[in-house]
């Protein structure tokens, strides 16, 4: 156990928590964008950026990925820290100027407009604020690595391989599901599943349930289902309701 | 002159290298007469490798073999005045040498002992010549240590480097110190690592050392991302095996067996000398299993590296040794303890273990007897921009940089008035004059808003625009962005285009606050060093420079004439008899004659403002608004 401040309140702590767990089990609520419990801390976004002092040099953080030490002092809230925030969501906001859930993000730590948005740029093609957490959830707990960041610097997206093979795609949803910026997309019709990346869009056939004739997941989730638990296919020939009347 | 030795193949023990040092030295004499021909990339380009054969052919000729040797020597630094020849031990130097002037050398200086004038170095604004390498200003004030075997050995040659004393230090730590000792040693020599940071080498051996795990690794870093930047490249070059020992010396204090060398494939003449100088000294037993019989086993592989800025960053470079895509990572855990798959790793540069030989072999005490109270040794510094003498400079640290710009460079380019010095590189920062007389180290450069970082040093001169060459940082630096974190791939895309307004004419009142605001979120907020030390050029040339910002945003007017929509070329009537000259040099035909003799005229309206004429104009009757 390790004693820590965070805000002045004493904490106490595992050596391997990080700063932003304490914090959150405590109470106190540090915004974040790129975190998920579900895969690994990235430090990409930096909002969630603490202000920590350490043998009295102070430095900015992030709270996701810095381990908690003895005798840490953290700031969650310093004007330093909330400055460079503030900029941090401008940059957001110029670069998804329509994306709603950064606005909301971003009213709540009280910026409500962005000095940088150019006036040929106040539509913008896509709200992805490439926080990489649907290639995370993809490689990390799917398995698939389907997509990817891809390039570098300002040329930075998400992408599939080659922008167009969805040939690892399993076509599980998890990446729509995690996108804090709702830019995947994921629709199902009566028998296909329609997945849209901010880079590429692919259709993808649902499996009929051989007993109702329901289309009920996607035959590709399905096959890679069997696969990595060493099932026979034919496990996966009823829709859930029709195997729980079996 | 090839050494003949009677021991071939492998050294056993540190006795046996001693009896080859010993027959390699009395085979060649004290102070042998040599011919060394610079063959370093620079001089290369100006033709080093068909000279050094025109000499070759020309001993042979006249059966001079046993009098003179010929040296192909990696770079001198003075590159810009190559091919560079010095004569031996006299140290007489030859610039701009072609193989026409081969025979005058060999007959005059090599037969009759007498200077060929015409191929001295010349001071410039004076007909002085200089014989002496010594004497030329460039090197005068220089103290050239880690590059001291430069110029006298021929780098694929390891006998060449036995002979002037290598591997002696490296005898002296496996065979009479312990790895404390080296680690401790280094540690009170004061040396910092020359690749940027500036962290102490010892403390960071220290620190791997103590790190639990038996696998740890050694990198040595040959990357050199950035541009302007090579020295490096010429010590892998010049002095490959001086490289190979500091490294064995690092690897036996920190306690690894296994190290890489990460070289930049755009260095295809260090990567070959590398490769080639690790074959040598594994089949010598100076590198491998059990070297020199002292127990002690390390192997060095190379890496080659795609010369990408960001793999400057150390996170970055190990993910790419791992080939991985070279993005860096948080480092609150250090590389120390978790670097190359998560083993405890130190990351030295090259030239950081190059400084470990001289540690060795002549002390701690020694080598702090040099420098500042903070920053030891000597620095290599690339020196270019608008002076007189650019190349790469080796200097004690604590030198001004008045010393270094107007001695050893001798000065600005054209008699111009200096404007400011850019250290580190693309994410340094750019000092103005006041602060000339400024030592030279690493906390002096930091305070003054800048950094040593690798070594480049850019001079600029009265007619460059700070608020350009600002964004002329920034851009490269966007562009070098891996993209991962937001404050530095979304904060320098917004920097730049500020910048380009303000440069094309249309900065706005507050642009100066809004680039402030950025520099203080990409120094505190971006995840690595790439993007921490961005916003150096934009907040110096702010700090120091303020005024042209200014003039650029409210004025609309560019004070050094450089930015293009904000001036204007005109034609100053009273100075202009008339020459034409201009009317011929003008592309799109702006300019035109309205009589013999007559004051020429440029119409604004087609001129595009190349500054053809103002080039060209020898009566300054071309003026920039
Ligand atoms: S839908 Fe495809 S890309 Fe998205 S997480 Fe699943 S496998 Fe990966
Ligand atoms: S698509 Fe969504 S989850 Fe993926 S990087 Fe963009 S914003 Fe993040
Ligand atoms: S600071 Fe720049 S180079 Fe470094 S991780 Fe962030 S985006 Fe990449
Ligand atoms: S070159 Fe100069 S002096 Fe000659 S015509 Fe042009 S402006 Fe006049
Ligand atoms: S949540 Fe920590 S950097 Fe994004
Ligand atoms: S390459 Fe010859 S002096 Fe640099």
């Amino acid at each position: 156990m390790v004693k820590l401040t965070i805000n002045g309140r004493e904490f106490q702590a595992e050596p391997c928590d990080t700063v932003l767990t304490v914090a959150t089990r405590g109470g106190i609520n540090i915004p974040t964008l790129c975190h998920s419990e579900s895969i690994h801390d990235y430090g990409a976004c930096r909002v969630c950026l603490v202000e920590v002092e350490r043998r009295g040099r102070k430095r900015l953080v992030t709270s996701c990925l810095y381990p908690v030490e003895e005798g840490l002092k953290v700031t969650t809230d310093s004007d330093k820290v909330k400055r460079v925030r503030s900029t941090v969501m401008e940059l957001l906001i110029a670069r998804c100027p329509e994306s709603i859930d950064v606005k909301e993000m971003a009213k709540k730590l009280g910026v409500t407009e962005s000095r940088f948005v150019a006036e040929d740029e106040k539509s913008s093609k896509d709200n992805c604020v490439l926080c990489g957490m649907c290639a995370r959830v993809c490689s990390e707990v799917v398995g698939a690595s389907a997509i990817s960041l891809v390039n570098r610097g300002t040329e930075r997206e998400v992408a599939l391989p080659f922008y167009d093979d969805t040939g690892a795609c399993i076509a599980c949803g998890s990446c729509a599901y995690i996108c804090p910026t709702g830019a995947i997309t994921l629709v199902d019709t009566a028998t296909k599943r329609i997945i849209s990346w901010p880079k590429g869009t692919a259709d993808f056939p649902l499996k009929a349930c051989t007993s109702c004739g329901i289309h009920f997941a996607p035959v590709k989730q399905l096959e890679y289902m069997a696969a990595t638990a060493h099932l026979s296919p034919s496990e996966f020939e009823l829709c859930p309701d029709c195997r729980k009347m079996e | 002159m090839a050494v003949q030795t009677t021991k071939q193949g492998r050294l056993n023990s540190a006795a046996e290298l001693e009896t080859l040092r010993q027959e390699i030295k009395s085979a060649t004499g004290e102070n042998p007469r040599l011919i060394t021909i610079c063959c370093g990339t620079g001089c290369l380009a100006y033709g080093g490798a068909k000279l050094a054969q025109a000499f070759r052919d020309e001993i042979e000729t006249r059966g001079l073999q046993d009098k003179v040797g010929v040296k192909t020597t990696g770079c001198h630094g003075f590159c810009e005045r190559g091919p560079l020849v010095v004569i031996r031990p006299e140290n007489i130097l030859y610039q701009r040498v072609k193989p026409e002037d081969v025979g005058d050398v060999i007959s005059d200086t090599i037969e009759q002992g007498k200077v060929v004038e015409r191929l001295l170095y010349t001071l410039p604004g004076t007909k002085e010549r200089v014989t002496y390498e010594h004497d030329v200003p460039f090197y005068k004030k220089q103290m050239r240590l880690v590059f001291g075997a430069n110029g006298y050995i021929d780098p694929t040659l390891i006998e060449d480097y036995i002979g002037v004393g290598g591997y002696t230090a490296m005898v002296k730590a496996l065979f009479s110190m312990t790895p404390d000792e080296v680690v401790s040693e280094v540690k009170r020599s004061g040396l910092r690592g020359r690749g940027g940071g500036g962290f102490s080498a010892g403390a960071k051996w220290e620190s791997t050392r103590e790190a639990h795990g038996g696998l740890k690794y050694l990198i040595c870093n040959c990357d050199e991302g950035d541009p302007g930047a090579f020295m490096d490249r010429s010590l892998m070059e010049g002095n490959p095996f001086g490289i190979l020992e500091g490294m064995v010396i690092a690897a036996y204090a920190i306690g690894c067996h296994e190290g890489y060398i990460y070289i930049r494939h755009e260095y295809p003449v260090a990567v070959k000398h590398a490769e080639m100088a690790i074959a040598k000294a594994e089949a010598m037993g100076l590198l491998g299993d059990n070297i020199l019989g002292s127990g002690f086993s390390f192997k060095i592989k190379i890496n080659r590296g795609g010369g990408a800025f960001v793999c400057g960053e150390s996170t970055a470079l190990m993910a790419s040794v791992e080939g991985r895509i070279g993005e860096p990572r948080a480092k609150y855990i250090h590389t120390s303890e978790k670097g190359l798959w998560d083993r405890p790793t130190v990351l030295n540069n090259v030239e950081t273990l190059a400084n470990v030989p001289l540690i060795i072999n002549r002390g701690a005490q020694w080598y702090s007897s040099i420098g500042t109270a903070n920053s030891k040794g000597t620095k290599i510094f690339s020196l270019v921009g608008k002076v007189n003498n650019t190349g790469l400079i080796e200097v004690p640290m604590g030198i001004t940089l008045r010393e270094i710009i107007y001695d050893i460079g001798g000065g600005i380019l054209k008699n111009k008035k200096f404007k400011a010095v850019q250290t580190g590189g693309p994410s340094g920062g750019c000092l103005p004059a006041e602060m000339l007389d400024l030592a030279v180290d690493f906390d002096e450069l930091s305070r003054a808003g800048s950094m040593m970082g690798s070594g480049a040093m850019i001079v600029m001169d009265e007619d460059n625009c700070m608020v350009d060459i600002a964004r002329y940082f920034v851009s490269f630096l966007e562009g070098e962005s891996c993209g991962k974190c937001v404050p530095c791939r979304e904060g320098l895309k917004r920097m730049n285009q500020i910048l380009e307004r303000i440069t094309n004419g249309n900065g706005r009142d507050g642009d100066i606050e809004l680039l402030e605001d950025l520099s203080e979120t990409l120094t505190w907020g971006a995840l690595c060093g790439l993007g921490g030390g961005a916003a150096n050029p934009v907040m110096s040339t702010i700090r120091y420079f303020r005024d042209e910002y200014e003039a650029h945003i409210k004025e609309k007017r560019c004070p050094a004439g450089v930015c293009k929509p904000l001036i204007t070329y005109n034609i100053v009537e009273a100075n202009c008899p008339g020459c034409n000259l201009c009317i011929k040099a003008c592309p799109v035909n702006a300019i035109t004659s309205p009589g013999k003799k007559m004051p020429v005229i440029l119409d604004q309206s087609k001129c595009t403002k190349c500054g053809a004429c103002y080039d060209v104009c020898r009566l300054n009757a071309v003026e920039v608004r």
